[in-house]
């Protein structure tokens, strides 16, 4: 049991108790990197407001605040709790996005570029919060200045102190118009790239959460901008100090760590908290699998794998082996996830193919070829005794299959479901399994992404290669489960195993009858 | 699951995620300052004395140097560090030694430090010594302040001022 696993059977547990509210669909812990766009995209809308009305100078942006938070308070008022508290939302997004992938294991491997780029983006949002509290120029605008110019101070960049500007009568404006520049612009220009940069490695990128789950958010958004709407402190005063300040701990958690360090101090443990979060990928190293093979001779550039590609691995270029078609495909073994997805896209996949030969697909995986899945398919089916003799196809990042084992079960893994040819299930009911029972990541939940995604669509004949209509539904069952799911996972089997009993009932008794007519 | 009871379930986890971004956006309270405490901040920038006094060149020593480079005078850049002390009502509230700024440390001090007292009633004290041919203070300061709680006493510095002053 590696380090991880506790975490992410704590982990999946709660996952299953938000299923239970949410439903898969709306479940806001699959969500919570789209959720952080949304809150960005409620930032931005309120922000966009407040910048209407907020006066960008030292002696005018308190009390412009003020008159946006009293004088249209329930539209400027709420437009700013928005802006904060969607600001917190993301930051709470944000850590359970980190902390989702960290405890499910996708953070390192092919993942690492996500992972690496995405501690720093969480720092650009931190920093365009310290600005957007500097900006309303109170008394906590004028302590996140004096704290800061201390942190940058501390820097072997600026000679002299860019504290002094905060105290005494020398407080200066045009400084003021800097921080407003920053935070209505640069940062926010920053962020997006920031965001495209860590997003560049995925294929079907969604930021978007879904419409129930975005909905539910603004609503609860807007219900707390109501109840609390967010208020300034008193004004900023360079000759005074605040005793008490009502912090927003997700953004200006740093700033009380100044009473026990020094800055110099503050920074290596910033910097080392940062460092050693993008080091996690390598802690240890995850050993990859090898990455897809194309081989030529069975690839029509069909693209249907460059197409359902959750990693962006598989690029289409013009022909190079001379044959009649147009494209081929190349994969790039730097991005390749290993998860075989390619390989259940591929029409020339098919069992039903070379049966008395070696079966070469045009995309295949070195570690587990097709040919050996389909070996290891008619051993299985070999194996199966009894008279409802089940056939399970399962992923290896869900459940634990070996102790399912019995003389009417045997089981076929995957690295992915997304991996499994449609027609593989065709396959084992035409060479004598009574049933299938498909089972792999949770729904809305595939480890490599789309895997369950792409066999939904492949079953429903929405995605290529299809399951023909010939291969009987009643007698296949697709129920999805994690590793904490076991006994749901039992249950579902043994109706499944009493379904396949009633239905090879109805035949038994149906055959007479027919061989009588 | 019956549907009234998932919206339930829904609104229960929105209002426990509402209440986490309300109280952490502005609780717990933090306490910067005790009740009864002030904060002196000291806070200048000073261009010190040069460490070494300019130095008249021979006329050996001038013939030596290209003709437009013949000054009379040997000014070495480097400035001397500053050392300083503060005290509150005699007891010490900072001792500092400052280097000066630059490649070639010829840039001036810069200090910043602030530092919590108790309100009330005090005499503060301090002197400087700026320049390394002296020996003891160079500059001294003494004023009776009266703080009261969270006021921000700057104590600042600057030569044409005479010295040490306070905001």
């Amino acid at each position: 049991m590696s380090f991880i696993n506790p975490i992410k059977y704590a982990y999946l547990a709660v996952e299953a108790w938000f299923n239970v509210a949410f439903g898969s669909e709306w479940n806001p812990l699959y969500n919570m990197g789209r959720l952080a766009f949304f809150f960005f995209w409620i930032v931005l809308i309120s922000g966009l407001y407040l910048f209407i009305f907020f006066d960008t100078s030292l002696s005018g942006a308190y009390a412009s605040v003020e008159a946006i938070t009293y004088e249209q308070k329930y539209v400027g008022g709420v437009m700013r709790s928005l802006h904060r508290y969607a600001s917190d939302a993301a930051i709470i997004t944000i850590i359970l996005h980190m902390f989702r992938e960290y405890a499910l294991g996708r953070y390192n491997g092919v993942r690492w570029f996500s992972w690496v780029t995405g501690v720093p983006t969480l720092w650009i949002v931190i920093t365009l919060g310290i600005t957007g509290y500097w900006l309303v120029w109170d008394e906590l605008g004028l302590y996140v200045a004096m704290l800061s110019s201390q942190l940058i101070d501390a820097l072997p960049l600026i000679p002299g102190s860019m504290a002094r500007n905060f105290v005494g009568t020398q407080v200066s404006d045009r400084f003021f118009t800097l921080m407003a520049f920053l935070h209505l612009l640069g940062q926010p220009l920053l962020l997006v790239f920031a965001l495209w940069i860590h997003v560049k490695r995925l294929s079907f990128v969604k930021v978007n959460p879904p419409k129930g789950l975005a909905i539910g958010s603004l609503v609860a958004m807007l219900a707390l901008s109501l109840a609390a709407p967010a208020v300034s402190h008193g004004p900023a005063n360079a000759s005074q100090v605040a005793a008490v300040l009502n912090i927003d701990w997700f953004y200006l958690n740093v700033y009380p760590l100044m009473d026990v360090f020094s800055a110099g101090q503050t920074w290596v443990i910033t910097l080392g908290i940062t460092f050693f979060l993008m080091i996690m990928p390598w802690l240890p190293p995850k050993k990859r699998g090898p990455a897809a093979e194309v081989h030529l001779d069975h690839c029509n550039g069909c693209e249907q794998c460059a197409d359902d590609c959750p990693f962006d691995a598989i690029t289409v270029q013009a022909r190079t082996d001379g044959a009649k078609f147009e494209h081929e495909v190349v994969v790039n073994p730097d991005l390749c996830a290993s998860c075989g997805i390619c390989v259940g896209s591929c029409p020339s996949s098919n069992p039903f193919r070379s049966k008395n030969e070696e079966l070469v697909t045009g995309i295949d995986m070195p570690n587990r070829p097709i040919d050996e899945i389909r070996n290891h398919m008619d051993e299985a089916i070999a194996k199966l005794k009894g008279d409802n003799k089940i056939i399970i196809l399962g992923c290896e990042n869900s459940l634990d299959f070996s102790k399912l084992g019995a003389d009417n079960l045997q089981v076929v893994s995957l690295f992915c479901i997304g991996m499994m040819p449609a027609t593989l299930v065709e396959y084992a009911l035409a060479h004598g399994a009574d049933g299938v029972f498909v089972t792999g990541c949770r729904t809305g939940d595939c480890f490599y992404r789309f895997g369950n995604v792409w066999m939904d669509e492949r079953f429903a004949g929405k995605r290529q290669p299809i399951l023909r209509r010939r291969a009987e539904r009643s007698r296949i069952k697709v129920f999805r489960a994690a590793v904490t799911d076991k006994k749901q996972l039992h249950k579902e089997l043994a109706e499944f195993e009493n379904h396949i009993k009633t239905l090879n009932k109805k035949e038994t008794a149906a055959q007479p009858e027919l061989s009588n007519e | 699951m019956n549907k009234i009871l998932r919206y339930g379930l829904q609104a229960f986890y929105y209002a426990l995620f509402m209440a986490v971004v309300w109280y952490f956006s502005i609780k717990p309270p933090y306490h910067q300052l005790e009740e009864d405490q002030a904060v002196i901040t000291l806070s200048f920038t000073h261009a010190t004395q040069l460490r070494k006094a300019c130095r008249k060149l021979t006329q050996e020593e001038l013939m030596k140097l290209p003709p437009n480079m013949r000054l009379a005078m040997d000014c070495s850049r480097e400035r001397s560090p500053m050392t300083m002390e503060l005290y509150l009502d005699d007891k010490l509230l900072t001792k500092a030694e400052v280097e000066p700024l630059g490649l070639h440390r010829d840039q001036g001090v810069s200090i910043f430090q602030s530092i919590k007292v108790k309100a009330g009633e005090h005499t503060l004290r301090a002197w400087m010594n700026d320049d390394v041919k002296v020996k003891g203070p160079t500059y001294k300061f003494e004023q009776a302040i009266s703080l009261k709680p969270e006021q921000l006493l700057l104590l600042d510095f600057h030569v044409s001022s005479g010295g040490f002053f306070t905001q």
